[in-house]
């Protein structure tokens, strides 16, 4: 079975397996004071030093979660309350002092879902900033948005539907000069471009390990010091901003993994990027009227994501599956009930056309894009109506 | 063959796709999302089709080792069957949402949409039987449990239709022994309730639930002669045959219960009268279709001119209702029934499924009855 569904989650390579296993053998909680505690204290620390390695944090800054969703929950709903629980002069406010929060429609549910949250139960307003047909950030539009009363900014590195990086540095410029903190939810972006959170002036980052050939289980938020913020889950502290037993064997494969992901980087990248092209060539050749969607040139390595008009993206995934080739067409599904994507439609893109999405990563040959390539016009023409 | 099982969650259609896979056929199974806001749980046997009754079928799936898939039908369904729904009961007749699911989604969008993806037949856990005519035709018959028998709502099925469908459950004799053999099978729905009532309306309060959708406004209940008795909140609440729910305050002078005649959208107006007033002697439509060959391809009827010959037969007008003995004819491009003892409460707009024998012959949409005594004017 060829796996072109990478986004949604990444196979774990056989190391990562195995440092999970033996991993596990050492028993005692890691918060406990025995050397049993202590053994498994240090597979987590190696886990963390690792993870923060990989995003060029101070292991201190990292905090781990249960998963890439909580760290962007903990990011978002912990930076709003830390930004509105003082006013300028330190008193507690009777109206919030920053209720808007900035962000765009084409963010992953984890992050537009806790937006909507905070809006409908914390007192928050939402203001949009504007994308673009590619899916890119319009910095006009988010310089003119920001403001003193802005709590924070919060958007995707990579987009996880159709790969387009944003202009990192040019976002958080524009909010450093308003004093905004900058949240980016970066888990297609582990991998696939390098991260360095340290010298990246951004107030919090997100990532999941799962989405990085690490166990599902585990996500990570790298914060600033520069910044309050609140923990969503409390209980025995084991960690500032997170409550809850370290999960020793899942950090350290988590940590083994990200290593692996982010080895020799520029070469990797280089690889997988002319499988991608390889892949959406094909495609492009051989699909009539195929449209790439998101950025080309400021695009993920790891991500094909094409329309066809009149394309039930149902059928063809059922065909893609029948065949053997595990494919996404990327929009979300709640219970069944098809939505078109809201990425898309934030990108201005027809509901008519129909969405396809091959997610690579470091497992992905030629031989599958080949594989895939053979069949996938057939299947197109078949579930096109 | 290569089979599609329409899985629900439930006990019956999870049996159904048991047994087709026993039978060594290429099974998947799907997952119809009908409702556009589907609710996370049910509660208790009202409706059908949340999430977790998604969930259910996918164990199901699980345990029986085969693909599974939750496809959405839910615009299709919305127009084909609930849009339809309300627009029947706006204009004062009394639908059949069951029957227009399964003539336009189950065995007709989902048909289609499993023939196009390379699949031989639908399979659901409906209880009925498909058998073949010496010509090779199909035919529908009851099911052998006389209680569980669905035959009536898939009465709508044409040729076409039965050639690609298929009943596991047709030959069971009850329920009871489908519930033991999922079970058996460690199926973990075995002990789930039956859903009742309409699946798209979760509470089970029709009434309510169109009161949301049709402008209702207050008029007059009156009596054959017109005399006003009573007022109700919106005639299109009201169903032929109706007894309950009338709220007339002061009991008739005969002391004896009242009865839903008519229904009149146009004067808003609800006729009501005895039960002997609901007697119905003949009914007749203009929509029909044969579940096989048609009566005469079938050898029971002579073509006429302008339709075909009586013969007797038995008519049921209501899923859970006896047949009653009639005869049937065409003509005129209507297909008639006259049953043999008048038919109490039949409104317009409910399907009258024909029956020769355990044969499901075909069916009609009432358009038109008449009265077995002179009383509506």
């Amino acid at each position: 079975m060829a796996y072109f569904d990478y986004a949604a989650t990444s196979p774990m390579p056989d190391n990562v397996i195995d440092a999970w296993t033996s991993a596990v053998h050492q028993r005692g909680n890691a918060s406990a004071t025995h050397r049993d505690g202590q053994k498994s204290r240090l597979l987590w620390e190696e886990g963390r030093d690792n993870i923060a390695a990989a995003i060029g944090a101070l292991p201190f800054d990292v905090t781990l979660t249960g998963s890439g969703t909580e760290a962007i929950n903990l990011a978002i709903k912990g930076l709003f309350w830390g930004r509105n629980r003082t006013t300028p002069d330190g008193s507690a406010p009777s109206e919030l002092p920053r209720p808007r929060i900035l962000t765009t429609e084409a963010e992953h549910h984890a992050a537009l879902d806790a937006v909507h949250w905070l809006v409908e139960a914390e007192g928050a307003i939402v203001d949009f900033v504007r994308v673009d047909e590619l899916g890119t950030v319009d910095l006009a539009d988010l310089a003119a948005k920001l403001g003193d009363d802005v709590a924070l900014f919060t958007t995707l590195w990579v987009n996880n539907e159709v790969g387009t990086i944003q202009p990192v540095a040019d976002m958080v410029a524009l909010a450093d000069a308003a004093g905004v903190p900058v949240h980016l939810d970066a888990v297609a972006a582990l991998g696939y471009t390098p991260i360095d959170f340290a010298n990246s002036g951004l107030a919090a980052l997100s990532v999941s390990a799962h989405k990085a050939g690490g166990p599902v289980g585990v996500g990570a938020l790298a914060v600033s010091r520069t910044w309050a913020i609140v923990p969503l889950i409390h209980g025995g502290s084991q960690q500032r901003l997170r409550s809850g037993s370290l999960d020793a064997a899942g950090v350290y494969a988590a940590g083994v993994a990200a290593e692996l992901a982010t080895a020799d980087l520029e070469a990797k990248v280089t690889r997988l990027t002319a499988i991608r092209d390889r892949l959406l060539n094909g495609i492009l050749e051989s699909v009539p009227g195929a449209v790439l969607r998101g950025s080309h040139t400021n695009r993920s390595p790891g991500n094909v994501h094409i329309t066809v008009p009149g394309l039930d993206s149902v059928s063809a995934l059922f065909l893609f599956d029948e065949a053997g080739h595990a494919v996404s067409a990327g929009s979300a599904c709640q219970a069944g009930v098809q939505s078109p994507s809201h990425v898309l439609r934030a990108m201005g893109v027809d509901d008519a056309d129909g969405p396809l999405r091959f997610t690579i990563g470091a497992g992905t040959t030629e031989g599958d894009v080949d594989a895939v390539l053979e069949i996938l016009p057939a299947i197109v023409a078949r579930a096109t109506h | 063959m290569k089979i599609l099982a329409a899985m629900s969650g439930g006990v019956d259609s999870a049996v159904a796709t048991a047994r087709a896979v026993e039978a060594g056929h290429d099974v998947t199974g799907v997952h119809l999302a009908l409702s556009r806001m589907p609710g996370l749980f049910r509660s208790g046997s009202r409706g059908c089709c949340t999430v977790e009754d998604s969930l259910d079928a996918r164990r199901a799936a699980g345990m029986l080792g085969i693909p599974f898939y939750v496809w959405d039908f839910s615009e299709q369904f919305t127009e084909a069957v609930v849009d339809d729904f309300i627009a029947e009961y706006a204009a004062g007749r009394t639908p059949n949402p069951c029957m227009r699911c399964n003539e336009r989604i189950k065995f007709a969008a989902l048909l289609d949409k499993a023939i196009d993806l390379g699949f031989d037949a639908v399979v659901t856990g409906h209880y009925a039987n498909v058998t073949t005519a010496i010509d090779g035709t199909p035919e529908l018959h009851r099911a052998s449990a006389w209680a569980k028998d669905q035959s009536y709502v898939l009465g709508v099925l044409t040729t076409d239709q039965l050639r690609h469908a298929m009943f596991p459950l047709g030959d069971t004799p009850s329920k009871t022994l489908v519930r033991e053999e999922a079970e058996r099978r460690g199926l973990s729905v075995a002990n789930k309730p039956d859903s009742h009532d309409i699946c798209f309306i979760p509470e089970g309060d029709t009434r309510d639930w169109l009161a949301d959708r049709i402008p209702m406004e207050s008029g007059d209940i009156v009596d054959t002669d017109g005399k006003v008795l009573g007022h109700h909140d919106g005639a299109q609440a009201f169903t032929v045959g109706q007894r309950k729910g009338l709220g007339l305050g002061v009991p008739s002078a005969d002391g004896r219960p009242r009865f839903v005649l008519a229904v009149k959208p146009a004067t808003n107006e609800v006729v009501v009268g005895v039960k002997e007033d609901l007697d119905i002697a003949e009914i007749a439509g203009e929509r029909f279709s044969w579940a096989g060959n048609d009566p005469i391809a079938s050898g029971i009827a002579e073509p006429t001119s302008d339709g075909f010959t009586e013969f007797a037969c038995e008519v049921q007008i209501r899923a859970h209702a006896d047949p009653v003995p009639a005869v049937a004819f065409s003509r005129g491009g209507e297909v008639v029934v006259v049953p043999t003892e008048p038919l109490n409460g039949v409104a317009t707009g409910q399907t009258a499924v024909i029956y020769v024998g355990t044969r499901v012959l075909g069916q009609f949409t009432i358009d038109r009855t008449v009265s077995a005594t002179a009383v509506l004017h």
